[in-house]
């Protein structure tokens, strides 16, 4: 089988997703459209080589509707034999679709094909295109549906991660994540996004908060008590009859931001980068989805790695690097638990707590984070993975080259 | 046209009206021939070209429609016919036959005349979905027993005739779901609030006001089959906020019946699905929803116990036959505790002279003090009045005198569980009473029979138990010893009857039924402690199973002390060493070194806070369990939920082994409103019958037995029904059906 090589990764800053933020007023198809123009004109590249565009995107209706991969591919004037699909993994759609395009080029049926995800939260809110699995009593019953910061929460109750646990997790993302914005870490991918005249609106990530601390978060309420009361802590206990009671530990400063941005990543066989003078930065090594509990929810990032790991012969202790998407903080310390991985391995710069996490772009951010780190670091290995909803996990392990 | 339901007549003016009166009975319901019926006036009143429209009234004073005849429906319940059809074939078949109401109605509705309904008293189920396929409601405003609802989910139904659909058109998805799922009724200004009723006017008024109507409009359609129709506060996927209704619905419905019940989650999907779409395809998967209800094991169990039994048992269907019914003129009540003061106060509210005696005028006046308090309170919620109260008070005599018993036709004596006591009363009462007086004993544990020893008329001595409390409980156990008469026994009905509680009557033993069985539950759950299993499962397991509480929380209401002090007298009594096991041992080490006795004193297996509602599980029961199993996986959930429903099952099929209980449908009744026994299984003797089958239950009981000993040993008679396919419903049928049966 071919080999895909990731050739480039570019991704926006991420606005406050909500009228105040600076993205507001840019729509999801410009984030797209500049993302995937900045990828094409740093690399020079032909687009008449890119077979296809996977973006992936979490509320695809409205403005984001309609596949808007293709739109966005004909809006940034890639050739228009270029094809472009939109996917939705939930919070992994970004990095379903880097891997649905590292597919095609192993498969031999592209030999380059862009990657990545948009999501403007502030203009398409999160939930506009409704779905069953909540609200068709066949199905929400039977999988014990519960809103997923109440899985979090469950989480957090059956492995005993403790208020303080999760706000000191996620002082220390903001703390990494500050530190890599200062040090430049992110400066390889990020692509700052122009207004209708073309002027810089935003060249950075607004959502941080890097002076948050235990003092300031433990100010803050429960955000998923409410819900859990209302019957969500009942309907997860017939899944845990374990659990006494659901202690709820999350709040807005310990789970992830909700924000607007979008990703972009390059992929190609190794023929195609040579023919027209690419380097490659990383290799897949492997991919993996699975299906986990669906009330619970968040539990998918272990049990993805765990299979990703299999498939390509290695250990945990193998992975130099891990990138797991901070939904939640306790998602994080429960894989840390699970896989006995070292915190100081786990998600260097920061992540979603700080920074935000754009549902369908996530996942193509975060990879690009990982071929910089791996370069600036000087390390080899690196899995990036992220929890789903309805139950699952998606993770890809990348190599340097 | 021939109609025998319904008086039909055409005015000068070309309305038409239908009287809805079904020949000897008091109240209509839906029969067969009421449903043919309807089919014939909505095919009269679209073809006759000189009916220009139509009213629908009842013809009886009691109101329009009780709903389905559930005394039909329970005879239709589970005789499908197989047949050489194929599958498909099969369902198609009873999909037509379940639409027939619900496609005629809806021909009504869309007959191009204006149909309405005159509404003077109750319209239940299938009696509002008629109405509510109407053009046009006019309820009385002067009925006080004016009442409407679809209660069709308390017994494990969905209304089937259009109310799923109509019901949340009119009023919207937020505000019809809660009254279909419970199923609470609601008053005609309510109703007229809400915009199910359209014009409220006095009794004798509602058919002129609903004939104006129909002249007033010739034109008349339904909301929903007019252009550009809205459901109020939207429809799930094409407006956010009624999506969320959904799935809070869904949420809440899980939280509060675990899923247990078929009927509610079918209703949620009904209004779901429904609501999407033209009313012409929603009322035709309402009534598949409806068909695969009715199917279900749950469907049948419910009605047949929370309905047609219950019905029965509160008429005197488990009276023997042959003795004329007791008119209570005087009750006494000795002992003014709690059980008596709530004996007194249900004695006096149903009109019987009550003498109330305790040792001193001064105790019975403070057992008097609970009616009065219960009086006051109903009065201050409007429930009563003064006047009324007064009467009821008055009813009640407060004595210290024995002589004050003289005349009584009953006594139910009351005191605490003592025998000697309660001899000394036995012979205290009898001194002055007379011969054909009863003297009945409220006991939950002492056997009958010794109790009886203390009578000089053992055949007018009865066990009479109530459960606490008693103004609100709607049980009564009646025990009979080896002595007591047939006579005796058919007074005692008659006076639950006459409190208007139900009774079931059974034979003694210890525990005599209720109370035996329903300790097997909490027993079992201390079985699970001592194994290891945490706390936690066992408290979610027992309420997700249907058990109205967690066994350990039933320990703790009961008293833990109680529950050591009965362990330890039934291991005397049975000559059984059960003072060595993990169990004895456990409960001895929280009563009696924790000194955690239970809810009344703030701790026992859990912590109570002031308002005396548990907080947690007292942490420190770990310190000395070992819990060996801390995580419950779904199949672990199943198992342990068998696990609680057979073992007490188990116990009610050694009572009907052992002669102590002899009909099925007491056991059921018993089971649910006694200790609470899952009610969607319709009781024990359902669960066994209809959730299980007799054949497969036996099988796993004879797993749990392997597995867990001696106390899950499947009783012979079980084995014998099995081995016969016979269910306790064919073995122990109720009293005078047996021939019936038979044949």
């Amino acid at each position: 089988m071919t080999e895909a090589y990731i050739y480039d990764a570019v991704r926006t800053p991420r606005g406050k997703g909500k009228s105040s933020g600076s993205l507001h007023e840019i729509t999801s198809l410009s984030l797209a459209t500049q993302t995937l123009q900045a990828i094409r004109d740093r690399n020079e590249l032909d687009t008449t080589y890119v077979d296809d565009v996977i973006l992936g995107c979490v509320s695809p209706v409205g403005e984001q509707g309609a596949d808007i991969a293709r739109v966005a591919a004909l809006n940034a004037e890639y050739n228009q034999e270029t094809a472009g699909v939109q996917v939705n993994r939930f919070c992994a759609s970004g990095l379903e679709a880097c891997n649905m395009a590292a597919a095609k080029v192993m498969v031999g049926e592209a030999d380059m094909a862009v990657g990545g995800g948009v999501e403007a939260m502030s203009r398409v809110p999160m939930g506009a295109d409704g779905g069953a699995w909540s609200s068709d009593p066949q199905v929400a019953l039977k999988t014990y549906f519960a809103p997923q910061g109440v899985g979090a929460d469950t989480i957090a109750t059956k492995w005993g991660f403790s208020r303080d646990d999760v706000d000191a997790y996620a002082v220390e993302s903001q703390k990494r994540a500050a530190t890599a914005w200062k040090e430049g870490r992110f400066g390889k991918s990020i692509v700052p996004v122009k207004d209708q005249m073309g002027a810089t609106i935003l060249d950075h990530d607004e959502h941080m908060r890097p002076d948050a601390d235990m003092q300031s978060l433990a100010g803050l309420n429960p955000s998923f008590a409410g819900l859990g009361g209302m019957g969500f802590d009942e309907v997860i206990k017939q899944r845990y009859p374990e659990l006494e009671a659901i202690d709820h530990v999350h709040h807005a400063g310990n789970s992830s931001g909700i924000v607007d941005g979008a990703s972009a990543v390059l992929f190609g066989s190794k023929e195609i980068g040579e023919k027209l003078g690419l380097k490659p930065r990383a290799r897949i090594k492997t991919m993996a989805s699975i299906g986990s509990e669906p009330g619970i929810m968040l539990t998918g990032p272990s049990y993805v790695t765990e299979k990703a790991l299999k498939k390509a012969g290695m250990e945990v202790g193998d992975i130099d690097l891990y990138e797991l998407n901070e939904a939640f903080a306790a998602v994080v310390l429960r894989m840390m638990q699970a896989l006995n991985i070292p915190h100081d391995k786990m998600n260097v710069n920061g992540g979603a707590i700080a920074m935000g996490h754009p549902l369908g772009a996530t996942g193509g951010m975060i990879l690009g984070t990982m071929v910089d780190e791996l370069e600036r670091s000087d390390k080899e290995t690196a899995l990036i993975t992220l929890c789903v909803g309805a139950g699952m996990g998606t993770a890809t392990i990348i190599e340097r080259v | 046209m021939e109609l025998e339901t319904f008086k039909f007549d055409i005015d000068g003016d070309g309305i038409a009206h239908a009287a809805f009166d079904v020949p000897g009975r008091s109240m209509n319901t839906l029969t067969a021939k009421a449903v043919a019926d309807i089919i014939a006036i909505s095919k009269e009143v679209a073809s006759n070209d000189k009916i220009k429209g139509l009213v629908i009234s009842s013809g009886k004073p009691s109101g329009f429609c009780a709903g389905a005849d559930l005394g039909e429906m329970g005879d239709r319940a589970g005789s499908s016919d197989g047949g050489s059809k194929s599958e498909d074939e099969k369902l198609k078949e009873r999909f037509q036959q379940g639409f027939s109401l619900n496609g005629t109605l809806r021909e009504l509705e869309t007959c191009g005349k204006p149909v309405a309904c005159a509404l003077n008293g109750l319209a239940l189920g299938g009696g509002l979905e008629v109405a509510l396929a109407c053009h046009y409601r006019v309820a009385a405003n002067d009925n006080p027993k004016q009442q409407f609802g679809l209660p069709e989910a308390k017994i494990g139904l969905l209304p089937g005739a259009g109310g799923t659909q109509r019901l949340p058109r009119l009023v919207g998805v937020q505000a019809a779901l809660p009254l279909i799922l419970q199923g609470e009724s609601f008053d005609a200004e309510k109703g007229h609030e809400m915009g199910v009723i359209q014009e409220l006017a006095p009794g004798a008024e509602v058919v002129d006001k609903a004939k104006a109507w129909v002249k007033a409009n010739p034109e008349a359609k339904a909301p929903w089959d007019e252009k550009g129709f809205k459901v109020p506060g939207g429809v799930p996927h094409k407006s956010p906020g009624a999506g969320q209704v959904m799935t809070m619905a869904n949420a809440m419905l899980h939280a509060k019946t675990y899923g247990n019940y078929p009927a509610q989650k079918h209703i949620l999907s009904c209004v779901y699905e429904g609501i999407q779409v033209p009313i012409d395809a929603a009322l035709r998967i309402e009534t598949r929803y409806f068909i695969k209800t009715q199917e279900r094991p749950e469907a049948k169990a419910m009605i047949r116990s929370l309905f047609l039994s219950t019905q029965a048992l509160s008429k005197g269907g488990n009276r023997p036959d042959g003795y004329p019914k007791t008119e209570f003129k005087k009750i006494a009540v000795i002992g003014a505790g709690l059980m008596g003061a709530g004996i007194a106060y249900v004695q006096a509210k149903a009109g019987i002279p009550t003498v109330l005696v305790d040792v001193s005028k001064e105790n019975a006046e403070k057992g008097k003090d609970y009616s009065r308090r219960l009086v006051e309170k109903d009065i201050s919620r409007g429930k009563s009045t003064q006047e009324k109260g007064d009467k009821l008070l008055d009813l009640i005599t407060t004595t210290d005198n024995y002589d004050d018993v003289k005349g009584a036709d009953l006594v139910v004596e009351a005191v605490f569980e003592n025998e000697e006591l309660k001899a000394k009363i036995t012979e205290q009462a009898e001194a002055v009473l007379g011969d054909d007086a009863v003297m009945g004993t409220n006991t939950s544990t002492l056997p009958i029979t010794g109790l009886a020893k203390a009578s000089k008329r053992p055949e007018n001595f009865i066990g009479i138990h109530f459960f606490s409390p008693v103004e609100r409980m709607g049980l009564v156990e009646i025990i009979s010893g080896k002595e007591t008469s047939e006579a005796t026994l058919a007074k005692a009905v008659d006076y639950v009857l006459a409190i208007r509680k139900t009774p079931i009557s059974v034979n003694d033993s210890r525990g005599f039924y209720t109370s035996r069985c329903f300790g097997t539950y909490t027993r079992e759950g201390m079985e699970m402690l001592a194994e290891g299993i945490k706390p936690a499962i066992i408290e979610n397991v027992g309420r997700q199973s249907g058990m109205p509480m967690g066994p350990l929380e039933v320990s703790d209401s009961v008293g833990l002390d109680t529950a050591l002090k009965v362990t330890r007298a039934t291991a005397e009594a049975t000559g059984v060493d059960i003072q060595s096991d993990d169990r004895t041992q456990f409960l001895a080490w929280l009563v009696e070194d924790q000194g955690r006795v239970g809810r009344k004193a703030g701790k026992g297996f859990y912590d109570y806070n002031e308002k005396g509602k548990p907080e947690r599980l007292w942490p420190d029961l770990n310190s000395r369990l070992e819990v060996k199993v801390d995580e419950c996986p779904p199949e672990l959930k199943q198992h342990l939920i068998h696990r609680f429903l057979i073992r007490q099952a188990i116990e009610v099929a050694r009572c009907f082994e052992e002669g102590v209980i002899t009909d099925a449908r007491d056991a059921d009744i018993g089971s649910i409103l006694a200790w609470g026994f899952a009610p969607y299984t319709g009781g024990c003797c359902s669960y066994v019958d209809l959730v299980w089958g007799i054949k497969p239950f036996v099988e796993e009981a004879e797993k749990m037995a392997e597995k867990y000993g001696e106390r899950f040993e499947v009783p012979k008679l079980l084995k014998d029904m099995a081995a016969k396919g016979e269910g306790f419903y064919d073995r122990f049928p109720p009293a005078g059906t047996k021939e019936k049966v038979a044949a």
